[in-house]
């Protein structure tokens, strides 16, 4: 067959065997057909249990979350953490965006350094203003040249919003919105149920 | 074991091959309908946002798939991307049983006759092939009224001045309008426009054995959870199946047609869902493949007398790519727009598709369909911040106040905006895959900011507390949309069919889809696809001679 995978094959996850992480897929997918395999996923995570994951080493996705987290930073309501974003990235990261893996791995260790070079703290451990700050910088493109190569510092926070948005405003079958977190927020009726949301009889 | 032979293959269960399809089964023709995706199933795929038509951030749930699907796009600078289904450069439309009508958002225009008259009604423009069409409104009319029956459009012009004439009401009463429509209604009154209600492929009471439309707000991108959208699927395809004439082969794709050393299309040869080879032989091809796919599959047929592809002698195959610029303005209104009830766009104007002073053509405004959360997150103000408290504060304050009039702006085609095959990469199929390069015309720019700028000027009047108007870039055009690359003339030298879609020096291949479109109109396409369609089959239907064609 003629097509060039684009994608390079993935690293290994830490901590998760290849394999591991590709019965947890089937579980997650056929749990999602089922209704019922993911949301006990989730619901091991809430309780604090140890989180598996698919392709976020913790290291990593210490410093993803609070990168994700000034994004949609949390209020009243749920910010991106809490609602789920991660888990959301994490797992399309071995599903539709399995493309991005490479982005990912480069970008957030390209963040660590950055964050190392010019205020000696991981990026996790920073103050709230001085994260914003710099995840500023990072969407400008304003960065240590010699740390960001393949992604650029915009490009890889243009795909972070993305999937962070992605995950905060997707169904929850995805894995983030927990909840629907982001309807409530906008005042969405969840779940769209076919009928309930119809004009009266007599408008037609 | 070679396949039995059939009169007709048909390429491409969408708006034009479904019509085809149920035309010649009727007219007593064995059809074989290859259609490379399947049928479309709501339950699938319901109302995520990010499994939509739409915003297919996940994917397209009525295709095609990004596992096999590939396409390469030639960036400005020169480099090229290769690009997924699911990426905007993709251009893509659809790829299921029922092709782009299932989970479009229904929209039911007729073009008007000026649409068929560009270069005769403005004259040459600088750096463009703005042509007339080799048929006009009035060879059209009975066609456009024969899809908005057999499909089911529901509408009233009583109010719309400008509406091309029509010798029959529409089948079925207009739609209400919602809460915004109601105020856009106010405003250009106020302002002496003409509003009235948009066309809708869509019942507005039970019609032809489907329900009436139960308001969905998740309803363009998706597929309709009780089938009051009016799509190939739903009337026509099963009609032609109805028939015993017909044979829907789904998961099928063809890769070429055979074209003999004489040039006559003998068959064609496709992959059946197995990833098997095979050949369908015929007495004719009609391709409705869609605009990029259908130009892909003619330079993917070369022969003794069409080395280039079939049609393709003078270089006119997927030359014209166009699709619509689609823009308008954006306003907050002081209380709450937002009504529960989709697909939300009901009321449009027609005051500026032509006749604008020292203008080319222009658009239809209509207010907009429903915006899903996701997809609200682009909906910014120029200078808004994309991030942080700002961006949750604006979307939970603003969600449900906001006001939007947008429309296609009718597209000045040229010729260097075009598709055609890779030399290099390939399908999963193993077959060269669409190669998108060009831009749009300058022109295009002018005749949008002019579109955003009455847009703006209708939402002061509804009391926008704050107005910025949409844009859209120099970019590659298509998409949804996209048109042109097969486009239907009178010279062979200077377009690839004749005014009834037959291809220049093949009499038994022809084209019925958006490739045909000289120009796209300021309209949404799709009930102007069906009408050729019907156009195209009527004059196969009188041309056959039970068992040839000429
Ligand atoms: C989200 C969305 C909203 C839209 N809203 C509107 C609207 O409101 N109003 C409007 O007028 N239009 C709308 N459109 C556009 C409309 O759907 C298209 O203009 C129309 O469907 C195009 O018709 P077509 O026959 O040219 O192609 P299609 O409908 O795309 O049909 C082509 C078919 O051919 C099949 N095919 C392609 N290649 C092969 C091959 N090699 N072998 C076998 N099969 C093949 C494809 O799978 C597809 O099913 C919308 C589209 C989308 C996606």
């Amino acid at each position: 067959m003629g097509v060039q995978p684009q994608d390079p094959t993935p690293p290994a996850t830490p901590g998760v065997s290849r394999r591991t992480a590709i019965r947890m897929i089937a579980v997650g997918s056929a749990g999602v057909a089922a209704g019922v395999g993911l949301t006990a996923v989730v619901a091991r995570r809430d309780r604090g249990a140890a989180r598996p994951r698919f392709f976020f080493s913790p290291r990593e996705e210490a410093t993803l979350a609070a990168f994700c987290e000034q994004l949609i930073p949390g209020d009243d309501v749920p910010g991106a953490v809490e609602a789920g974003v991660i888990d959301f990235i994490d797992l399309q990261l071995v599903g539709p965006h399995s493309r991005f893996q490479g982005l990912y791995r480069a970008g957030i260790l390209s963040l660590q350094n950055t964050s190392l070079r010019l205020h000696g703290l991981p990026f996790e451990d920073l103050d709230g203003p001085v994260q914003t700050e710099l995840v500023s910088r990072v969407e400008k493109g304003s960065c240590p040249a010699d740390l960001w190569g393949d992604p650029s510092a915009s490009a890889f926070f243009g795909v972070v919003l993305d999937h962070t948005r992605q995950g905060f405003y997707g169904s929850p079958r995805h894995g983030g919105n927990r909840g629907y977190a982001s309807y409530r927020m906008m005042g969405l009726a969840y779940p769209n149920l076919i009928g309930q949301n119809r004009y009266p009889a007599e408008r037609g | 074991m070679p396949l039995p032979r059939v009169n007709v293959v048909v390429v491409g269960a969408g708006a034009g091959g479904g019509v085809v399809a149920k035309e010649l089964a009727e007219a007593g023709l064995t059809v074989v309908l290859m259609e490379r995706g399947d049928w479309p199933h709501y339950d699938r795929h319901n109302d995520d946002e990010l499994v939509s038509q739409r915003s297919p951030a996940l994917g397209n749930p009525y295709g095609p798939d990004d596992a096999r699907y590939r396409r390469v796009v030639v960036n400005p600078g020169g480099s090229t991307s290769v690009v997924l289904p699911s990426e905007g450069a993709y251009s893509n439309n659809a790829g299921c049983v029922g092709g782009g009508t299932v989970s479009c958002g229904a929209m039911a225009w007729r073009y008007m006759p000026q649409d068929f008259r560009m270069r005769s009604t403005y004259g040459a423009v600088e750096g463009s092939t703005l042509e007339d069409w080799p048929l006009g409104y009035d060879d059209l009319e009975p066609y456009y009224e024969k899809a908005e029956y057999e499909f089911g459009v529901a509408g009233d012009y009583s109010e719309n001045p400008f509406g091309a004439p029509r010798r029959r009401p529409f089948p079925m009463p207009a739609f209400p309008y919602n809460r915004e429509g109601r105020q856009v209604v106010e405003a250009t009154r106020r302002l002496g426009l003409h509003p009235f209600p948009i066309p809708m492929l869509r019942n507005s009471v039970p019609y032809n054995g489907r329900p009436a439309c139960i308001h969905m707000r998740s309803c363009v991108g998706f597929a309709c959870p009780v089938d009051a959208k009016s799509g190939s699927q739903n009337t026509v395809i099963p009609r032609a199946l109805a028939t015993g004439n017909c044979e829907l082969r789904t998961g099928c794709v063809v890769a070429e047609i055979k074209v003999d050393d004489r040039g006559r299309a003998r068959a064609v040869r496709y992959f059946d869902p197995e990833g098997r080879g095979w050949e369908q032989e015929c007495d004719l091809v009609v391709v409705s493949a869609s605009a990029t796919e259908t130009a892909r599959l003619l330079l993917n047929s070369k022969s003794k007398l069409f080395p280039n592809g079939a049609g393709n002698n003078h270089d006119w195959v997927g030359r014209n790519f166009q699709g619509h610029g689609y823009t308008g303005a954006f306003g907050i209104s002081e209380g709450e727009v937002y009504e529960e009830a989709g697909p939300g766009a009901t009321v449009a104007i027609c005051d500026y598709n032509h006749g604008n002073p020292g203008l080319v053509g222009g658009g239809m405004l209509a207010n907009e369909f429903i915006v899903l959360p996701y997809s609200f997150c682009d909906v910014r103000p120029p200078g808004e911040p994309r991030w942080g408290k700002a961006h949750k504060d604006f979307q939970r304050r603003y969600y449900k106040r906001i006001m939007r009039l947008y429309g296609p702006v009718q597209e000045i085609p040229n010729f260097s905006a075009r598709v055609e095959v890779d030399p290099a990469v390939r399908d999963a199929w193993g077959i060269p895959v669409c190669r998108l390069s060009g831009g749009r015309h300058p022109y295009d720019q002018k005749l949008g900011e002019f579109m955003s700028a009455n847009a703006e000027r209708i939402l002061k009047e509804m009391g926008a507390t704050r107005t910025w108007r949409g844009r859209f870039g120099t970019g590659l055009s298509g998409g949804q949309h996209q048109a042109g690359t097969c486009r239907m003339g009178n010279d062979p030298a200077t377009s690839v069919t004749n005014r009834f879609g037959q291809v220049h020096g093949i009499d038994n291949l022809f084209v019925a889809d958006a490739s045909l479109h000289v120009t796209n109109g300021g309209f949404n396409p799709v009930l102007t696809i069906m009408a050729l369609a019907y156009w195209v089959s009527g004059h196969i239907a009188s041309g056959w001679k039970g068992g040839g064609f000429r």
